[in-house]
């Protein structure tokens, strides 16, 4: 069975380190703030101004003045802090961010990322995308294996204009945990009852499998 | 004590001209100058170029400008929110210029700083590094970005005092503080203005030395973008 989007989140959640500092993007990343163990201290930071982003406020208590990147209303936790822009991005250039986590359209084998444009159809723009991948050292992709039309979006190169060049090391689909290293994917685990196979199937990057490969645990 | 109060919004815009380029804060609709835009729609001024992060949403924030076809380019990094917006562009009416967030951000702060220019890793061998100088430093690429060049910089805060300074409130600082003093001139609205004295000196955030003119704002709307909220128990 390939993972839900919550269980994508709920694999990467274990990523998540005691005293890391976390930038969560839009969509499945969102999510994995909700699957953090809960015996451990992480801050979440959020590229609008908060360090400290709590979760969604309880209805009435909507704060137009504290909103995430993403727009919606949130909270702020106890020891919080808020900041301007440049601030913020001072966080994530100066590496003081521990861990990025993302949404992407494709990933590349040498690690490049595509995530902020189609051409022609849609144009939204990188927000704080190319800022993020350019300086982090901790990159992981939550991502769907193939796209709506069932093509993969594991490449062997990126078709849609770059968001940033060789830095994603790290990447976890529905289908699978992968890591990127000597210009390849490299197979770690499989979503359970995943098999090699489809894996190989829905990669169009070379796939590197060595050894026998568990089954992801959630 | 420098007073930089203006009695209203029509004071506070004084030598708008058409084709100008404005700065304009907020992210999202969170921190928006609501008064400056509604009197920038209401001069009816053409071809002005826009910094902003974001381009509001359809009805509202700087939705109004685009609306009414008076925005010749725009500089953002995220502009999802808004259908016109993706019209004007796709159909060339309006040219846009999408830059990595922290690189807009930066751009202020170095106006606002007297910093030509500086280099940043984000974008390099992306498109939006075509066309600029790329220098190694210690084994690592960057693209150089230069400091904006603005004539007027529209800004929100909290509360502020006569002198000028001001306080934010939440996540409503956002690009509001990186644009004071990043172009000639800069015009804060705030929610509550005070005598000077009134304001803390150690809670301020922005030294009125950045703001030109200042004046209390009136009937914000503060509209929510995305309302999320949990369920009580």
């Amino acid at each position: 069975m390939s993972l839900s989007k919550e269980q994508i989140a709920q694999r990467i959640a274990k990523e998540v380190k005691d005293g890391y500092y976390v930038n969560l993007g839009i969509g499945i990343p969102t999510l994995v703030a909700n699957f953090v163990r809960d015996d451990i201290d992480v801050e979440f930071q959020s590229e609008n101004g908060i360090l400290g982003m709590g979760p969604f406020p309880f209805e009435g208590e909507e704060d137009p003045d504290l909103i995430n990147a993403g727009k919606q209303t949130i909270t702020a936790l106890p020891g919080a802090s808020f900041f301007d822009s440049a601030m913020s991005f001072s966080m994530i250039r100066g590496q003081h961010v521990d861990l990025t986590i993302l949404g992407s359209m494709e990933v590349a084998q040498n690690g490049n990322i595509a995530n902020w444009k189609i051409p022609g159809k849609m144009v939204k723009g990188m927000g704080g995308a190319m800022d993020l991948v350019a300086s982090a050292e901790n990159i992981i992709v939550a991502m769907m294996h193939t796209n709506r039309a069932g093509a993969s979006k594991l490449l062997k190169e990126c078709t849609l204009p770059l968001t940033g060049v060789e830095c994603v090391r790290k990447i976890v689909t529905n289908l699978a945990v992968l890591k990127i290293k000597d210009n390849a994917f490299h197979l770690l685990e499989r979503a359970p009852g995943v098999s090699v196979d489809e894996i190989k199937k829905a990669t169009e990057g070379d796939l590197v499998v060595t050894g026998e490969i568990p089954e992801m645990k959630l | 004590m420098i007073n930089k109060t203006v009695s209203n919004v029509e004071e506070a815009c004084k030598g708008i001209k058409d084709s100008m380029t404005l700065m304009l804060g907020g992210f999202g609709l969170s921190g928006i100058p609501e008064n400056a835009i509604k009197e920038l729609v209401r001069l009816n001024i053409q071809d002005v170029t826009c910094i902003s992060n974001n381009a509001g949403v359809d009805d509202f924030g700087l939705g109004l400008l685009l609306r009414k076809h008076q925005i010749k380019k725009m500089i953002s990094s995220y502009v999802g929110e808004n259908k016109e917006f993706e019209r004007q562009m796709l159909s060339g009416e309006m040219e846009v210029e999408l830059i990595p967030q922290g690189t807009l951000a930066q751009r202020c702060q170095a106006a606002q700083s007297g910093i030509p220019a500086f280099f940043t890793p984000a974008g390099y061998g992306t498109e939006v590094a075509e066309g600029k100088e790329t220098r190694d430093f210690d084994g690592k690429m960057y693209v150089m970005e230069r400091a904006f060049k603005a004539d007027f910089a529209f800004i929100k805060a909290w509360k502020g005092d006569e002198a000028g300074n001001l306080i934010f409130k939440g996540t409503a600082r956002n690009f509001n503080a990186n644009m004071s003093g990043a172009a000639t001139i800069t015009v804060a609205e705030v929610e509550e203005l005070v005598p000077a004295g009134e304001l803390n000196p150690n809670e301020i955030h922005i030294p009125g030395i950045f703001v030109q003119r200042i004046f209390q704002g009136t009937a914000y709307e503060k509209r929510i973008e995305q309302r999320t909220v949990r369920p009580k128990n």
